[in-house]
């Protein structure tokens, strides 16, 4: 080989690793979370690249990555109603309360949602949170919700079915969630949380428990600023929000389980499950259904508990999706959702066919007489046909049992273990 | 001229295929990790049986194991505690297959045995005594005190396929000098031969005083270790398939805040056991939260196939 062939070799060898290392460097950087890797403490680093790995940035929405799940269990059907049932959850917060609040709301509930989106007075591009052009305070929080929930229908409105409007000191089981709204569709003009029954005729949703808006709500929620029908009537977000809801067609659903126990709550789990609360404490008026105090107040799938902080994030966290007692067999078994079935959900992973829609085709073939609206072939009829059903129909908006038995895991599991 | 261009695509090719490697390399790099594990390696441990162990049972001995795994609870009270003592009453002594309250003095206000004893020692030697001569056929006891929360089911999928006829002493195990004993504020899990043994062990007045002796006075739990160990009977600490202590004599606010200082990134992972079986030092109101959270609220659409179903007691609301 000659010299110049050698340098030749060389100069290419340098120019072809160049070149690859550059494109790489460049694919890399594009959708994701850049990192500084500022002098701070080894923890906050791993911090940092805990977040990294877990989130997607997009703008100021953040998509979660990871799903969080567990090594032994089975989250089929969670991970089924995920798909079906999309949440986009936007945190009410402020610039104070970043590191103090919302971060903890970010380590913890939230990994559970489709979407999502912290708003705040000021635009903060690492947390991230998106600034509403307003001044922080009470006497704001009509302002922020309103202009929040036009930031969401504007940047993702296409990108989700829900839109749950939830405080920097909430803690909200997205999972649940799904559960009580896997029943309804997005093109329900509904909205769920703790019914409080002054100040509107249907009442209104209590703000510090978190609501949730269908599609359809939101659109009627928008339009109505548009058209004027709804304007800033008051700074009692929770309240203002039940009077243009009320105005614009959109029912206040009843959020309660099938045992009509209560799933949002104003208040954290002790006061709920131990307090005597006092005969001339608010609640009791306001309270659109009747208070049970102790066991009942709550539903084994409780949607929201208000005022959690810090180590109480964590501590609910651990409690709904870690800590279990060994092989209980639960008191409350809740009925499977409409169109959802535990026998498809394995027989379809059994067939590997668990990212096909094919749960919706499985039952049409079956000729299964229960009205499964998500899964019908006409989903775009679904909300005529709520209409025709007749007002009734429409104000009673729980859940209803399917018409199927309640499905027992491990008896079922030992059966299939039999046959197997 | 055409040799060098050769060469200079051969460079280029290789080049490019070398950054590449360095690149992959690269990703899979191990982070620094500051993971400091306590290695309790002078303990002897104890951990539940592994999924696979659980699947091989038929159902007629995974029905036998349930049978044998049944707990009688012996829980040490006393009036002063009385909050607590009603707490446990309401709430995770209900999962107890026998739970009976052992007390100091009696109290108009709750049910217990009266053992009229006012020294902790030799009221713990009367109430095991009177839970040996009362057992029936349960082969597994579990001493606590009021303020400590158990989760019975996890001490069952824990203590599920070891052998009551052999000497079991598990818990949070702690080292004091020479002595390996399990911590009071835990709870102590024992066997039926491990219970017929420290009886036995009781009558010998010298290896096991009914009344401590000296200056310096044992705690109970301390003394428990010293009895058994006399007959052969060692301290064993009861981990999950990962090493974690089951057994904590803190409540569990205290672990999610301490795992918050020491590990932020991970702090629900970093803190419990998800099989967690004790946690002291609980208030009342902490205790019906917990049998909330353990029993009740969960998140729907995840689901585990225990290979056994315990039930929930009968005539129960808050489970």
């Amino acid at each position: 080989m000659t010299t110049a062939s050698r340098i030749s070799f060389c100069v290419g060898f340098v120019f072809g690793g160049f070149m690859v290392h550059i494109f790489l460097w460049q694919a890399f950087f594009t959708n994701t979370f850049y990192v500084e890797l500022a002098s701070g403490s080894g923890k906050l680093l791993d911090h940092q690249l805990e977040e990294q790995k877990v989130w997607k940035k997009n703008g100021s929405a953040l998509f979660n990555l990871k799903h969080p799940h567990h090594s032994d269990e089975d989250s089929r059907m969670a991970d089924e109603l995920y798909k079906k049932v999309r949440i986009l959850c936007w945190v009410m917060t402020a610039p104070q309360n970043l590191e103090t609040k919302a971060r903890y709301v970010k380590d913890t509930w939230s990994r559970h949602c489709n979407i999502l989106v912290f708003v705040s007075s000021v635009d903060d591009p690492n947390f991230p949170t998106v600034g509403l052009d307003t001044k922080e305070g009470r006497d704001q929080l009509y302002w922020k919700t309103i202009r929040a929930y036009h930031y969401v229908y504007e940047h993702h409105g296409h990108e989700a079915d829900w839109f749950l409007k939830a405080d920097d000191d909430a803690y909200v089981i997205v999972d649940n969630m799904r559960w009580l709204l896997a029943n309804h569709t997005p093109d329900e003009p509904v909205y769920f949380g703790r019914r409080f029954k002054p100040f509107a005729k249907q009442g209104y949703m209590s703000g510090g428990a978190g609501y949730v808006l269908s599609k359809e709500a939101l659109r009627r929620f928008v339009g109505g600023f548009k058209s004027k029908v709804c304007t800033h009537t008051s700074s009692v977000e929770d309240l203002a929000m039940g009077q243009c809801m009320e105005k614009v067609g959109v029912l206040a659903g009843d959020s309660r389980d099938t045992l009509q126990r209560e799933t949002f709550h104003p208040f954290v789990p002790e006061q709920h499950l131990t307090a005597k609360f006092s005969k001339t404490f608010w609640y009791w008026n306001y309270n659109y259904y009747p208070i049970s105090q102790g066991p009942n107040c709550c539903s084994d799938l409780s949607v929201s508990f208000h005022y959690i902080h810090d180590s109480s994030m964590y501590l609910l966290e651990y409690y709904v999706y870690h800590l279990r007692a060994f092989g209980y067999r639960y008191r409350y078994q809740p009925p499977t959702p409409l169109g959802y079935s535990y026998e498809k959900v394995r027989s379809q992973a059994a067939a590997v066919a668990v990212e096909k829609n094919s749960i919706s085709q499985e039952k049409d073939a079956e000729g299964e007489g229960s009205m499964a609206l998500e899964s019908a072939p006409w989903p775009h009829l679904a909300p005529m046909f709520l209409l025709m059903m007749g007002r009734s129909r429409a104000d009673k908006q729980h859940i209803t049992p399917p018409s199927e038995s309640t499905f027992s895991a491990s008896s079922r599991w030992r059966a299939e273990r039999r046959a197997s | 001229m055409l040799s060098e261009g050769g060469s200079f695509v051969k460079g280029m090719a290789l080049g490019a295929v070398f950054s590449l490697t360095l690149a992959i390399l690269g990703s899979f790099s191990p982070r620094a990790q500051s993971v400091s594990e306590e290695n309790h390696h002078h303990h002897h441990h104890v951990q539940a049986a592994s999924k696979d162990e659980l699947k091989r049972l038929s159902d007629p001995e995974a029905q036998e194991l349930n049978y044998q795994v049944r707990v009688y609870c012996v829980i040490m009270v006393q009036p002063k505690t009385l909050v607590h003592w009603a707490a446990a009453v309401d709430t995770w002594s209900k999962h107890c297959d026998k739970a009976v309250f052992y007390t100091s003095e009696s109290s108009k206000a709750l049910e217990a045995v009266d053992l009229n004893e006012k020294d902790d020692w030799a009221r713990l030697q009367k109430a095991l005594k009177h839970a040996y001569e009362n057992a029936g056929d349960l082969r597994w006891f579990f001493i606590a005190q009021p303020t400590t929360f158990a989760i019975i089911e996890n001490l069952k999928y824990l203590l599920l396929t070891k052998d009551p006829g052999e000497p079991f002493y598990i818990g949070n195990a702690v080292k004091s000098g020479e002595l390996d004993y399990v911590a009071y504020d835990s709870g102590i899990a024992l066997s039926y031969e491990a219970l017929k043994r420290l009886v036995q062990v009781f009558q010998d007045q010298d290896k096991c005083p009914q009344t401590r002796q000296g200056l310096w006075l044992l705690s109970e739990d301390k003394q428990l270790a010293v009895c058994l160990r006399y007959t052969g009977v060692f301290a064993e600490n009861g981990e999950d398939m990962h090493g974690k202590g089951l057994f904590n004599s803190k409540s569990v606010e205290t672990l999610i805040k301490e795992s918050m200082k020491n590990n932020p990134s991970k702090v629900v992972e970093g803190c419990c056991s998800d099989m967690a079986v004790t946690f002291g030092g609980m208030s009342p109101n902490q205790m019906q939260v917990m049998m909330y959270g353990v029993y009740r609220l969960r998140s729907f659409g995840h689901d585990f196939y225990d290979w056994l179903t315990f039930d929930p007691p009968e005539g129960s609301e808050n489970d």
